[in-house]
């Protein structure tokens, strides 16, 4: 599960974050009982529409601003470590 | 001084901006470092606006309905150029470069925010200990916590930093911290209030809502934050909210229901003095004329299980984004992906770790359906349950919180522990309903009980009416 999260753990904090996390699933065991078949799904409170506006371009953010954020940047553009390959 | 009262007397010029935010500024420097409300003080800032509002007071112009009034903004909402961390070492040092909306609206209104208040890290908590900044302490007692997880929106508001406060809620962290602090916070409809500019935790549960001292203050901030927002596409197309004038309507002739199941007779763990400003509670609306009876929501009890598979499987996906590319520190490694895990690795705190795991566990093939299917599904069971009673009542009330504010240190090393504070509150973020916590008394221990009052999808003028009811009754909001 931390590989797929993007998370490295120690073995003590997989012991820990283990037990933890089986209290958790235990709790939502209730559910279990419930013979909730016939009952559609909600994903959200309110139904969900996709909502559309005129094709009417508004100011967007300054990309300066943008950048001054990001940990490196290069020509204008987020630097990153090589993606392919080992690193040299 | 309340809101309503700084905005009216700096609008007539009897004071001015700066004098008010000048005396907020003392009182911070004086309790702050005992509380730890704040990651950040924009006091210098706040001078500069204030000196604004009164110019603008000098030149003639009519200013907003908040003219003049500090605010603390919970640091998971976005302030252009100001640090907005979410109490995250992923996030330290990042300058947004946008206000929230809530943020432009409170500008617009003439408010003054004073500081970015603490949290625990990306709202994931119930007592602001999961801050990487931190713990914030509660203003009536040092040793307690103040709840969670706006729980430095609470305390500011608690200890006098601000008469108001920004906060934001996903399973009640607006209500459980102000019912721990003493305080009025309301979580409003899902869609009532933009999200645009609030770092998202989980999409479908989270809303923006304020904190006051005051109910009439609590519903003046919320008119100035909700109406709708082309930025949010889950912005409910309706007007900004007008509350105050019905605000002393009362609840005669209202249908008030108790939720058994929240108030001693399906959860255990809510405690004798909880329950007992809950039946003082339920007098009072009586005696106002309302009609109170029991009111049952079956599945309400299964809020809190369904809530910790639905809330972490979205914020599995939202927290995806922190990798340490685009903003935040960066924890450098041979390769890209290297670079991501190692960034999240060193950025992320044990909760909001527990919490990704948990999700990305619930959403995996093989324990989807499960767990994230089974939840979605109760989630629609809670909302029919919600819909049948409010056939038979306008709004409904409950205990906040199950207990009054706790050690420091008491819940951290039990995960579920700490989850069940929210079991109160969990249900009205899954059904999208408007809920608030009103400060109602105290417990034997000295610390503040908060009664909960619950209503249907758009209802917010009848829970104020009640709350009202309640805090003429309660001691409450007088300063």
């Amino acid at each position: 599960m931390a590989r797929l999260a993007q998370l490295e753990l120690g073995e003590d904090e997989l012991d820990a974050f283990t037990s933890q996390l089986a209290a958790v699933l235990d709790h939502a065991a209730d559910l279990e009982a419930l013979n909730v078949d016939d009952i559609e799904p909600s994903t959200h409170p309110f139904p969900l529409k996709n909502v559309l506006r005129i094709d009417d371009p508004g100011e967007g953010f300054n990309i300066e601003e943008v950048l001054e954020g990001a940990p490196k940047v290069e020509e204008r553009q987020f630097r990153v470590p090589p993606i392919l390959g080992d690193a040299s | 001084m309340k809101a309503i009262e700084i905005a009216e007397k700096v609008s007539s010029g009897e004071i001015s901006a700066r004098s008010v935010v000048e005396q907020h500024i003392e009182i911070i420097n004086d309790i702050e470092p005992d509380v730890n409300a704040f990651n950040l003080v924009t006091a210098e800032k706040a001078l500069i606006d204030a000196d604004e509002i009164d110019s603008k007071i000098a030149s003639g112009e009519t200013l907003g309905p908040l003219a003049g009034v500090p605010i603390s903004v919970k640091d998971n909402l976005c302030t252009r150029g100001v640090e907005t961390t979410c109490s995250s070492k992923i996030l330290e040092g990042w300058k947004p470069p946008y206000d929230a909306t809530v943020i432009e609206k409170l500008k617009e209104a003439g408010a003054i925010i004073i500081g970015k208040t603490n949290l625990d890290e990306f709202a994931m908590g119930s007592s602001t200990e999961n801050s990487a900044f931190g713990p914030t302490r509660n203003p009536h007692n040092l040793e307690r916590v103040p709840g969670g997880s706006s729980g430095g929106s609470a305390a500011a508001v608690a200890a006098g930093f601000s008469p108001l406060a920004l906060g934001s809620d996903t399973g009640g962290s607006i209500r459980q911290p102000a019912a721990l602090c003493g305080v009025v916070g309301v979580k409003p409809t899902y869609g009532r209030v933009s999200r645009y500019g609030l770092v998202a935790f989980a999409s479908s549960l989270d809303q923006v809502g304020p904190f006051a001292n005051t109910v009439s203050d609590a519903a003046l901030a919320l008119e100035v934050i909700s109406g709708h927002d082309p930025r949010d596409s889950t912005s409910i197309p309706e007007k900004p909210l007008d509350i105050s004038g019905v605000l002393d309507d009362g609840v005669r002739g209202m249908r008030i229901g108790v939720i058994e199941e929240l108030s001693g007779k399906g959860l255990g763990g809510i405690s004798q003095d909880v329950l007992s400003r809950v039946e003082e509670a339920i007098k009072v609306l009586s005696n106002a004329g309302a009609d109170v009876e029991s009111a049952s929501v079956p599945a309400s009890v299964y809020g809190l299980s369904a809530y910790y598979v639905i809330a972490p499987a979205e914020a599995s996906s939202n927290l995806a984004r922190y990798d340490g590319i685009r903003f935040g520190p960066r924890t450098e490694a041979a390769t890209t992906a290297e670079t991501m895990t190692a960034t999240r690795t060193k950025g992320f705190g044990d909760e909001v770790k527990r919490r990704i795991m948990l999700g990305t566990y619930a959403l995996s093939a093989g324990y989807y359906d499960a767990y994230y299917g089974k939840s979605q599904r109760v989630r629609t069971l809670i909302m029919n349950d919600f819909a049948k009673a409010y056939e038979k009542f306008d709004i409904l009330i409950s205990p906040t919180a199950p207990t009054t504010a706790f050690p420091l240190g008491d819940k951290t090393a039990d995960p579920m522990q700490m989850y069940l504070q929210d079991v109160c509150t969990i249900p009205s973020n899954l059904a999208g309903h408007p809920a608030m916590s009103v400060p109602f008394g105290s417990g034997a221990d000295g610390m503040p009980v908060g009664i909960q009052i619950l209503a249907p999808a758009m209802a917010e003028r009848e829970m104020f009416q009640a709350a009202k009811i309640l805090e003429s009754e309660s001691g409450n909001g007088i300063e």
